[in-house]
């Protein structure tokens, strides 16, 4: 059951058999997206992610330039254990150089240490905890499209100064969950409101109408839901059954991803309020870009995952070219010198404590009435301008930004 | 009044809804011990067929507007058309071999269909609503119940003891039972076993397809949908004994009721709790609570 499966696609990107820059290991940049390719995390991420790297890879122009770049990817199951063997396999016997996306957070952290101990490069764009740029922060690695901190401050606090102040989370029981709770509730609890109750449920969980019934004898106005994928979408479904809304109580989705209101349809996700760094109708950029990525992959518009991994490698490729060099922690550095610039989130920069910073958005799923079609979900309710809409440096407890 | 800190009402909540889950793992366990008792074969493909019915059911919308109603008996007969097939082509040659041939080639089908599916709608599933006549729900009074859920646990109670009925009291249901025992001498007395053999394992298919049918309107519709489940029914056929037809009724709805009380005590646990008591069972009973040591 658990075959660990790879599957190795090459982007053939140089035609013309360049000799390879000396400095560039092996003569080639071997990139690793390691994601969730089948189970509940595969639709936001899993091969969408692996459409937007190559992507990246070709607007990049690695092949004008001479630049031999590969992709390789693995399917590490949102589990610990897979996701470190396969970190530990790419890094010795397949020379890749740097792994890009990861979500699911216990995961992140697993491989944020390999990377560190194999001197090589990690840039998450779908994991969320706030523990990689905070107390695991590593000279290894980058948090690119955003984070539970993030989160937490563009819906939470949205959610209570909208008179939502008592809150009931039904939270996903691993490091992701934990953390997303921990900082929303100090969101809520800074801005005057109050958590009434908590329950913690297993991840993956299909049936959530004994934590629901809980949540709704809570009387709690807000029922915050600290997971994410088909977790929050069965919750939300089974909520309307429940008459959860009918009840006067409220959902607010931590983290929901377009695809996720994609597999609820509008009618039972509208009003739902979510904050995400990216989504294809914000701009001519952006729209350029989403058509672009859905003519490749299944007419489907990109999350901010997959589209974080686009930007995420374009800069990483930006740096090497820059570098000349594709050692793990120069590149990272120098990733963290150079400005950011792509049709994703505009122009940003990566801080020292290995977050990347750009503005945040707070959404309104829009009504039935209000899409033109399929993918037209969201309307914008706030802009949270790239300087707040993060954790301050300050207050992560990163060692590497120590005074 | 409260209970270890938690009130009763809230208590009775819970038993009702652990009821509702039960009525699940019981239809989906009942098909399998059907398939079991009568065929010997570990049908593993049991929860890709539970999510074809529920494929069957949304493709029927999206594409001929048949409604909720209509898909409650189509599913069932497209998916256990194909359990025949399947039965026909493949299963029919591993009957003499051990169960071990059995479970894998059902596996391996599940991976397949499953694979399939996931490769053309995605992971994170498709919306499918309950019909009109059974939204909205009453309010208890202790608990708001869905008219839906209600509807669950009354159709799953007579579709299950309808089975029971059937092969445990009535003549076809002796033919059959007679067939597992000795098939070459009922077949001596003209009935036609392998034919009788291949409806039977068409019908523990049409189980599974019957509950995703179910399943539909209160989880998403998602390849991945029978993956999960089916360890978690597999444990409950083995607790109440593979093969037992009451048993994996009882045992269904009794773990649902134990499963939606963990998830107010101890929700962490609520995953394991089912395969803790299996193996509690398996040490005291290795034939199960209602299985028979042969």
């Amino acid at each position: 059951m658990n075959v660990l499966r790879i599957v190795t696609l090459v982007a053939a990107l140089a035609v013309a058999a360049v000799p390879a820059h000396a400095q560039i290991s092996d003569g080639v940049i071997k990139i690793g997206i390691m994601n969730d390719q089948s189970g509940t995390y595969a639709d936001l991420a899993g091969p969408g992610s692996v459409v937007a790297a190559k992507m990246a890879i070709e607007d990049f122009g690695a092949a004008k330039k001479g630049m031999k770049v590969e992709v390789l990817v693995a399917d590490h199951q949102n589990k610990p254990d897979v996701g470190s063997s396969i970190a530990r396999q790419w890094f010795d016997a397949d020379k890749v150089d740097v792994i890009v996306d990861v979500p699911t957070s216990s995961v992140v952290l697993a491989v944020n240490q390999i990377a560190r101990e194999k001197n090589k490069a990690l840039i998450v764009s779908t994991g969320a905890t706030s523990d990689l740029t905070g107390p695991q922060c590593s000279p290894n690695a980058i948090h690119w499209t955003y984070d539970t901190w993030s989160l937490a401050n563009g819906t939470g606090s949205a959610v209570v100064k909208t008179g939502g102040d008592t809150w009931f989370f039904l939270t996903a029981d691993y490091k992701f969950g934990h953390d997303l709770e921990r900082d929303t509730e100090a969101v809520v609890v800074k801005n005057g409101g109050k958590v009434v109750g908590k329950v913690r449920h297993p991840f993956p969980n299909a049936d959530f109408s004994s934590f629901l019934l809980q949540a709704q004898s809570s009387k709690a106005k807000v029922i915050g839901l600290a997971n994410a994928g088909a977790d929050t979408t069965n919750a939300i479904k089974q909520g309307a059954e429940f008459g959860i809304v009918k009840g006067g109580q409220q959902f607010a989705g931590l983290l929901v991803f377009l695809t996720d209101v994609h597999a609820l349809g509008l009618e039972k996700a509208q009003g739902l309020l979510l904050t995400e760094s990216f989504y294809w109708d914000l701009n001519d950029r952006t729209r350029a870009f989403s058509t672009k990525f859905a003519e490749r992959h299944r007419q489907a518009k990109p999350t901010m995952a997959q589209a974080g991994v686009y930007s995420a490698v374009l800069h990483y490729l930006k740096a090497v070219e820059a570098l000349k060099s594709d050692d793990g922690p120069k590149v990272i550095a120098k990733m963290k010198e150079l400005p950011t610039d792509d049709p994703v989130f505009g122009k940003g920069m990566v801080r020292a404590d290995g977050r990347k910073i750009h503005p945040v958005y707070l959404f309104e799923v829009k009504k039935p009435s209000e899409s033109k079609g399929p993918w037209d979900y969201y309307k914008v309710r706030a802009t949270v301008p790239a300087e707040q809409a993060f954790r301050p440096m300050d207050q992560g407890h990163c060692p590497l930004v120590k005074k | 009044m409260t209970v270890f800190g938690v009130p009763t009402q809230a208590l009775f909540g819970q038993l009702l809804i652990g009821l509702i889950n039960g009525a699940f793992y019981a239809l989906l366990s009942l098909g399998l011990s059907v398939i079991f008792g009568l065929l010997n074969i570990i049908n593993f493909a049991h929860g890709a067929q539970y999510m074809m019915g529920a494929f069957v059911a949304y493709f029927a919308l999206q594409w001929t507007g048949l409604g909720y109603w209509p898909s409650l008996l189509l599913a069932p007969v497209v998916v256990g058309l194909f359990g025949i097939v399947l039965e026909r082509t493949m299963l029919k040659r591993l009957y003499q071999l051990d169960h071990l041939y059995g479970l894998l080639l059902t596996f391996g089908v599940a991976l397949v269909v499953q694979g399939l599916f996931r490769n053309e709608f995605g992971s994170s599933g498709l919306p499918y609503t309950a019909p009109p006549q059974l939204t909205g729900g009453y309010n208890l009074g202790f608990m708001f119940l869905p008219t839906y859920r209600a509807w669950v646990v009354v159709f799953s109670v007579v579709v299950c003891f309808a089975t029971w009925y059937v092969i445990e009291r009535t003549k076809l249901g002796a033919y059959l039972r007679a067939a597992t025992e000795n098939p070459t001498l009922v077949q001596a007395f003209g009935i036609n076993v392998p034919r009788m053999i291949t409806l039977t394992y068409g019908f523990g298919v049409a189980l599974a397809a019957l509950a995703g049918v179910l399943a539909a309107p209160i989880y998403q519709v998602n390849p991945l949908m029978g993956a999960d489940l089916i360890i978690v029914v597999f444990a409950v056929v083995v607790i109440g004994g593979l093969g037992s037809i009451m048993g994996s009724i009882v045992t269904g709805f009794g773990l649902g009721v134990i499963e939606g009380f963990t998830k107010v005590f101890y929700p962490e646990a609520s995953n394991t709790v089912i395969f803790v008591i299996m193996a509690l069972v398996l040490l005291v009973r290795p034939a199960g609570l209602f299985g028979r040591t042969t």
